[in-house]
């Protein structure tokens, strides 16, 4: 081969490993957006079913429901207008409580039901996750502020 | 007293960042030999006031003056001494005022060695770092004032956050923010060669210590942060492509392109402008990440708190900033055009696929990082953008590149002739690979494709990277100390590949509720929940539980896993037990209690997890190695020639 050629070839593997790439890389970012849906949106059917999403709110007071001894967990997640259930096995985050904001990761199987694959609560007192404050404040943009229990967003760590 | 004392200090640091600037950067460009020594020791002005402003705060927590809202709001009587000074940096105001002292420091670390840097020059830098040094200071002074009176003062604190107190995350934040910070250096080497519109080898040689020595801290940092996420955050994970993580990895990256890039510079004086732009690059994304993190915009465990303020002036330097510096360099980086030209297999081909790969890599993380935001912004939706993407898109680019480094390392300059090292690199490659399918698969069962290209890669490189000190030690030949750090260097990238690829191939992770007695086997070993008890420490409440390791009925470890409730912030905690070794760690996270006795644990078994940090520290190691080689301590003059021959492949 002349120099030539060899250039030539060199820059189409070039492109051809540079362009494959690209592919990967557009494909993974495709697979692995993550849309967050409040639990209005849920129930509205907003929110797909079957793929993995999203959603958040405030873990209602006294529903979370566990067999004794059991990993297997149940709890209804709130914006204070509508509510879903979520079914979680595993050992949930230290800050996972009642009365508190989480980020629930998983799919939506149907009838308001949310398998979680992992459930994240902040590690503050304080710290409401930034969508949850969203969707909170979009429910009740008509009321006034005192009527909520608003959170506020300042101060984790 | 000592907080207005503290303030009075700070408001001096930055009136004296103003002459350093002004001085610095006016009197070289008109050629005021007088106004340009007066940049020195306004940068050792700067430094004292900075350290004694520094040294109010930390005396108040010492003291713990509650009449400080920062103290207040970060410390706690009960709070042991030595959480009580990390706890300086615990939060928002007390981390830039250790920004502003690390600027600080480097600055008065460069005024101290570089009194062989022509005067015009340096000066230049010195006004460079004045501005940055003066837009931190004035951030402080603005909307992040650590000295804050609280009138009345508070009977005791709020506590420190008890993730933070912990010995991994007091020392992690100060390194990360060194190396971090010590990008400012190479950025204003490469302002201060655009404003003078002349980059020579000489140039490269003077900045490639002090860029090599901020990258080592930067690893170090960033892997002290990867293991105290390990172990605090109790979920045995290592590394989570977290928004704020990114922000000080894509600095890495660049940082990493950047020594590498320098060093064709220093030898060929190849890539100039390239270069420059790096420089600039790097220390621009560090901007970034403390504007992504400070301003609240990302929110994770690091973001600190969300003032609109803080974010609108963080965005205002960074386009002063960045902005300024691009401007420039598409003025002035035309003029630095480079005339060489290398063969097709050289060592400057390797190091340009080298840089490709790196930038293609902080890319991608970039886009994964930011696009979420940009939707938001846009209103277009909420969206997350899942770890795997960025483990996917990071492996793309990188595996090639370790391959290729294997090679690229015995490539010389120009042209190079790899016959000479054709045997012992395949020899290398034949054990590597050998080794790389035996071992995980009699060690840990049968491996993936994933798991031997990422076995043989790493032990690869690590073969690779012994072959040019051993000749040369065989040879009776002198190692200099470039050679071995480099070598060292990508030997820890070897360990570090090596365990990555153990960990991610081989890890079992398993979430159960075990009763007292109980056991449940994971990986071959039993773990068996003995007891729980309660217990009181300093500061805190505990539950802590027994859990005894076995395998084939004889005890490997005891565990002491904790669930602990902090008095103050009431705030629960996990502290995991891990068991460390060279092998696996064994890890154990205490859950809730489930009722009946029962606690939720998870129960981990993590092969050569200790691999990928100890590859960091090694890596680290190398960096430091190599900038002590005395080429960068000859005088300038010196330094000026450009090495003729192509044929001594030290980088």
């Amino acid at each position: 081969m002349t120099p030539r050629r060899r250039r030539m070839v060199l820059v189409g593997l070039i492109v051809v490993g540079v362009g494959a790439a690209v592919a990967f890389a557009l494909n993974a970012f495709q697979e692995n957006l993550l849309y967050f849906y409040s639990t209005s949106d849920v129930v509205s059917g907003k929110a797909p079913v079957d793929r993995t999403i999203r959603i958040g709110g405030m873990v209602t007071q006294g529903s979370v429901q566990r067999e004794p001894g059991s990993l297997e967990v149940r709890f209804v997640l709130t914006d204070y207008a509508k509510d879903v259930t979520v079914s979680y096995s595993g050992v949930l985050p230290d800050l996972f409580r009642e009365g508190q904001g989480v980020v629930a990761r998983g799919k939506l199987v149907g009838d308001n039901l949310f398998v979680a694959e992992e459930v994240l609560a902040k590690h503050d007192e304080k710290y409401m996750p930034p969508e949850v404050a969203d969707s909170l404040k979009q429910q009740h943009a008509g009321q006034k502020p005192s009527d909520v229990p608003l959170p506020s967003t300042a101060a984790t760590n | 007293m000592i907080a207005e004392l503290g303030q009075f200090a700070l408001v001096l640091a930055f009136c004296l960042c103003l002459p350093q600037a002004f001085f610095g950067l006016v009197g070289a460009h008109k050629g005021k030999v007088q106004w340009m020594q007066a940049a020195r020791p306004a940068v050792a002005g700067q430094f004292v006031f900075t350290l004694l402003s520094f040294g109010c705060l930390a005396y108040a927590f010492y003291v713990n003056d509650f009449s400080v809202l920062y103290v207040a709001s970060n410390s706690n009587s009960e709070l042991p001494t030595f959480y009580r000074f990390a706890a300086v940096w615990g939060a928002h105001e007390g981390s830039l005022l250790l920004w502003l002292l690390v600027t600080a420091t480097w600055s008065v670390a460069l005024a101290a060695f570089s009194k062989q840097l022509p005067l015009a020059f340096s000066s230049r830098v010195f006004g460079v770092l004045g501005i940055v040094s003066a837009g931190f200071a004035l951030f402080i002074l603005t909307t992040s004032n650590p000295f804050e009176r609280l009138i009345p003062a508070a009977a005791d604190g709020r506590d420190l956050n008890p993730l933070l107190q912990d010995f991994g995350l007091a020392v992690h934040p100060p390194i990360l923010y060194i190396g971090w910070l010590g990008f400012a250096i190479p950025f204003a080497f490469a302002v201060a060669a655009l404003l003078e519109g002349r980059l020579d080898v000489a140039w490269a040689r003077w900045v490639r210590p002090w860029t090599t020595l901020a990258w080592a801290f930067l690893t170090v940092g960033i892997a002290l942060g990867s293991w105290w996420a390990y172990y605090e955050l109790g979920w045995g994970g290592w590394w989570f492509w977290d928004p704020v993580e990114n922000a000080s990895f894509m600095p890495w990256l660049l940082g990493t392109a950047l020594i590498h890039s320098l060093a064709v510079t220093e030898k060929r004086g190849l890539f100039r402008s390239w270069t420059v732009l790096l420089a600039i690059s790097a220390f621009s994304l560090a901007l970034l990440g403390g504007f992504l993190v400070r301003s609240g915009v990302l929110v994770s465990v690091h973001a600190f708190a969300s003032d609109p303020n803080r974010g609108l002036f963080i965005l205002g330097f960074l386009l002063l900033c960045i902005g300024g510096s691009l401007g420039l360099y598409a003025w002035r980086a035309p003029s630095f055009k480079s005339d060489a030209g290398f063969a097709m297999v050289s060592r400057e081909s390797f190091l340009l696929l080298n840089n490709v790969m790196l930038v293609a890599a902080a890319g991608l993380i970039l886009v994964g990082t930011l696009y979420p935001l940009f939707l938001e912004a846009l209103d277009m939706g909420r969206i997350s953008v899942g770890p795997p993407y960025f483990a996917t898109v990071f492996v793309i680019p990188m595996l090639p590149l370790v391959f290729l480094l294997a090679v690229g390392m015995h490539a010389s300059w120009k042209r190079a002739r790899l016959e000479n090292v054709k045997v012992p690199l395949l020899i290398a490659l034949a054990v590597a690979a050998v080794v790389g399918i035996a071992f995980p698969w009699a060690a840990y069962g049968t491996p993936g494709i994933m798991t031997v290209l990422g076995m043989v890669a790493g032990l690869w490189v690590i073969a690779s990277s012994l072959i040019e000190p051993v000749s040369r030690l065989k040879g009776g030949h002198s190692l200099s100390p470039s050679v071995l750090g480099m070598s060292i260097a990508h030997l820890g990238l070897g360990l570090f590949v090596i365990g990555v690829t153990g960990v991610e191939s081989y890890k079992i992770e398993r979430d159960l509720g075990l009763k007292p007695g109980e056991s449940a086997n994971v990986a071959g070993y039993d773990f068996r929940f003995d007891s729980a008890r309660d217990l009181r420490g300093p500061n805190f409440d505990a539950v802590e539980a027994e859990v005894t390791v076995l395998k084939d009925g004889e005890t490997v470890t005891v565990l002491h896993p904790q669930k602990r409730v902090y008095r103050v912030q009431t705030n629960p905690m996990s502290e995991a037990g891990i068991d460390a070794g060279i092998g696996r760690d064994l890890f154990v996270a205490l859950g809730e209690p489930l009722g009946e006795d029962a606690w939720s644990m998870r129960l981990q078994f993590k092969p050569l997890v200790r691999f990928i940090w100890g590859g960091c520290l090694v890596m680290a190691f190398g960096g430091l190695l190599a900038t002590t080689d005395r080429r960068y301590r000859a005088r300038a003059t010196q330094a000026a020639t450009v090495p003729a021959s192509g044929a001594a492949a030290s980088v």
